[in-house]
């Protein structure tokens, strides 16, 4: 079998369709401005430090939830304050961060990543 | 079957496992069997209901219990009764309690309604069969849970549930629920669900919605009771000595934690 | 070897284009219904399972027949099945990928599948067949091309694979157990609990899977140089006789349980089945005509003569498929719901999109199918010109 010839053009279109991406975020400097979020007025934290928050907070979401729906816990306390939360997505979280579409969706949009939480999860009152 | 007899098997099975050098069912099995032992110790408590059918042959009473319930839970209203979702809801005697009737059952019970619900089983079948523990029995309280997170979809638990207690949401349920949502999640569609006890109102030590909508109606006091069926001092263990009740299905061995008064 | 699949004849790529066509029709449907939501089908609150999981069971016997040519070959030396082993292999693998995909499509969750590995479930017979399931895909993969590939360059395959042709062996029968099992162990569904359940899937598994190939067959000799051997055939029709004539049996053992014994809760899912209840009796003829076919091809297939007419064979077998196919499919699966544990009777009639989609798992089996045989095929062509 010689398909030599064949075999580089095909190397060189998935080469050139794998490297696209990071070619055009060069061709049009580099990624969007970062989404400004409302943070909630009137509070200084979180229930743990910013960058936990930022970096993890679907980690601390996924184990609230088995922590109440699996094991019936109710309470958390959090690891940087010390502080006790009520482990509930539209109790605590939404009791602060009132405002989905100005902090959860507007960065999701951003990092193009899906969250199907209001699909179920009932947004408090007067929202 | 005696004691030493019932013994020797539990370690006959013992033994069959440690030969089988680890086979996974047998360890199920045999930790099933452990399980079972300690019923009682481990499990501090098992909720339960008492049901009167007398009472309950009272239409307001039917109606407020399924009201309030599909009120706290968002339970959608779909016309079609092929797509329905029920948590607790009316049957005839006779569907209810197929091997409790006869060609004699008295007329103040054939043909009546009976409010029915997920009957939190001792020993659930739907947790058996279900392969990825979505819905599983909470050793602190007997619920038998549903994690919406986690449900595949697959309905082999409504294939295992000789009540009929489950639901699958084979379309949105958003646009059917009637009046403004509670807090309580909606369900998304392509998952299975079923009555909770009310597992977020105990955590509030509230109790189950259906039992509180009863005790506002003058008159209906008991016609629900409802609690720890391992604490003998509780109104609902009260109830169960005095009355005679009987339980949906009981030759299937599933242990129904859910007790009418005939 | 894989390089034969892209080169072939304009009737090779004629067929190819067909499956694509049927794939892209059921891809749209099942987009469709992912869209919606399962309501799309005619499944229902009372009858949970319908055309998907009817399929499922099926192919799973279509997929665990592969051991009727390879116990002969492999462990009693049948050497007329030499070329007839490949294909029930690679009929195999189809059948497999079918099955796992049609649960796919039942899901109401699909994208969540794969929480049934995550969460490995010991309790749950879906987990045990799951993983069963995948085993014997992986086997008859690496079984039918190590072979294979040997027998094309001349020499024997290397010693490793023998262990596991062997132990293919009671896996096959492992899949169909366990797939009964789903089914026979819940106290729920007392049409389903029965003991007899798994020897009966797998009688009929062994007469529609030998079924299927001998038809298969069949049509590689007629439109390929590629000939499985008449031999071969001839014993594959003896095989699907006994098959036939104790899965009949089977069916007549529980039949006669069921009606004697005249327990109402067995007896009406029976009732329904044969006669209807209620005047709900769409699933009734369906399944007289089963039975007719059944016992038609019963009767054809224990007569010699009749069984070494090849032309006749083939119509025989056509109606071995169809017969267990709407008994252990839709007759089985639906009727273990009708009446519901509640006494209700709802009907179920697949829809329009579900039968689409069904149609369209069948396409991506069967271009699967047609790949594998393509190679064998060509690769068989040339070696025996060589030779």
């Amino acid at each position: 079998m010689n398909d030599k010839s064949k075999s580089i053009v095909g190397l060189v279109i998935f080469l050139a369709l794998v490297i696209f991406p990071v070619l055009y975020n060069f061709a049009v400097g580099g990624a969007g401005p970062r989404p400004e979020l409302e943070l909630p007025e009137g509070e200084s934290r979180c229930v743990e430090d910013k960058d936990f928050m930022t970096a993890h907070h679907m980690d601390l979401l996924l184990e609230w939830r088995d922590a109440v729906v699996r094991q019936g816990k109710k309470n958390y306390t959090s690891q940087a304050f010390g502080e006790i939360y009520e482990m509930s997505l539209t109790g605590t979280c939404m009791n602060c961060h009132t405002k989905r579409e100005t902090f959860c969706t507007r960065c999701h949009d951003y990092a193009d990543v899906d969250n199907d939480c209001w699909g179920c999860h009932v947004e408090p009152e007067g929202q | 079957m005696d004691e030493s007899r019932r013994d020797f098997l539990k370690k006959f099975g013992f033994a069959l496992l440690s030969v089988g050098g680890g086979f996974p069912l047998l360890r199920t099995i045999a930790s099933a069997s452990e399980k079972e032992l300690r019923t009682g110790a481990a499990v501090s408590t098992q909720w339960g209901m008492v049901i009167d059918i007398q009472k309950c042959l009272s239409e307001q009473v039917r109606r407020a219990c399924i009201e309030a319930c599909n009120r706290e839970h968002n339970v959608p209203e779909i016309p079609d009764p092929e797509e329905e979702v029920k948590w607790i809801w009316s049957e005839t005697y006779e569907d209810a309690f197929p091997e409790g009737i006869h060609p004699y059952t008295a007329d103040y019970l054939k043909g009546k309604p009976v409010l029915v619900l997920c009957n939190h089983c001792t020993n659930p079948p739907c947790v058996k069969v279900c392969p990825t523990q979505a819905t599983w029995k909470r050793e602190e309280d007997g619920i038998v849970m549903m994690d919406m997170h986690r449900c595949i979809g697959c309905r082999y638990c409504i294939a295992g549930c000789p009540y009929g207690a489950r639901s699958f949401n084979w379309r949105d349920p958003r646009p059917y629920i009637k009046g403004d949502l509670t807090p309580f999640p909606t369900r998304a569609k392509g998952v299975v669900e079923k009555c909770n006890f009310c597992a977020e109102r105990l955590r509030k030590g509230q109790e189950p919605a259906c039992v509180a909508a009863v005790k506002n109606i003058p008159g209906m006091e008991g016609a629900l009771t409802f609690g720890d069926l391992y604490d003998p001092n509780s109104e609902v263990s009260r109830v169960l000595r005095e009355n005679h009740t009987i339980c949906r299905k009981v030759s299937l061995g599933t242990g129904p934690n859910v007790f009418y008064i005939v | 070897m894989l390089e034969q699949a892209f080169q072939g004849t304009k009737r090779y790529w004629t067929l190819v284009g067909f499956w694509v066509l049927v794939i892209v029709a059921g891809t749209a449907a099942f987009s469709h219904q992912l869209i919606k939501g399962l309501t799309v089908t005619g499944m229902s609150r009372d009858v949970a399972w319908g055309l998907y999981i009817s399929q499922f069971t099926f192919l799973v016997g279509v997929a665990a027949s592969a051991v009727m040519v390879v116990l002969p070959y492999y462990l009693h030396n049948y050497k007329k099945f030499g070329r007839m082993v490949i294909l029930g292999e690679f009929l195999a693998v189809s059948a497999v990928v079918m099955c796992a995909l049609f649960i796919f499509v039942d899901l109401g969750q699909p994208r969540r599948v794969l929480n049934v590995l995550l969460y490995p479930t010991l309790n749950s017979v879906m987990f045990w067949d799951s993983v069963v399931l995948m085993g014997y895909l992986v086997l008859n993969l690496v079984i039918g091309f190590v072979t294979f590939d040997a027998e094309r360059k001349g020499a024997p395959p290397s010693t490793w694979i023998k262990p596991l042709i062997y132990l293919s062996i009671p896996w096959a029968i492992s899949i169909h157990t366990v797939t009964a099992f789903l089914y026979s162990g819940l106290a729920a569904r007392p049409f389903w609990m029965t003991a007899i359940l798994a020897p009966r899937f797998l009688a009929s598994a062994f007469a529609s899977g030998p079924s299927l190939l001998i038809i298969l067959a069949l049509i590689l000799r007629k439109y390929t140089r590629f000939d499985p051997g008449k031999e071969a055939i001839q014993k594959l029709g003896t095989i699907v006789a006994y098959a036939m004539v104790v899965n009949l049996f089977f069916v007549l053992v529980e039949l006669f349980t069921a009606l004697y014994s005249d327990l109402p809760h067995h007896m009406h899912h029976f009732e329904y089945l044969f006669m209807g209840l209620h005047g709900k009796s769409t699933l009734a003829p369906w399944m007289w005509v089963s039975g007719l076919l059944t016992v038609a091809a019963v009767v054809l297939l224990v007569i010699p003569k009749v069984r070494k007419q090849e032309n006749l064979l083939a119509i025989i077998c056509l109606a071995v498929i169809v017969s267990i196919w709407i008994e252990k499919g839709m007759g089985l699966i639906v009727t273990g719901f009708i009446p519901s544990p509640l006494g209700g009777i709802t009907e179920y009639t697949p829809t329009g999109p579900e039968i689409t989609i069904t149609i369209g798992v069948y396409g991506i089996g069967f271009l699967i199918l047609t790949l594998l045989y393509k190679i064998v095929v060509s690769v068989r062509e040339k070696t025996e010109q060589i030779r």
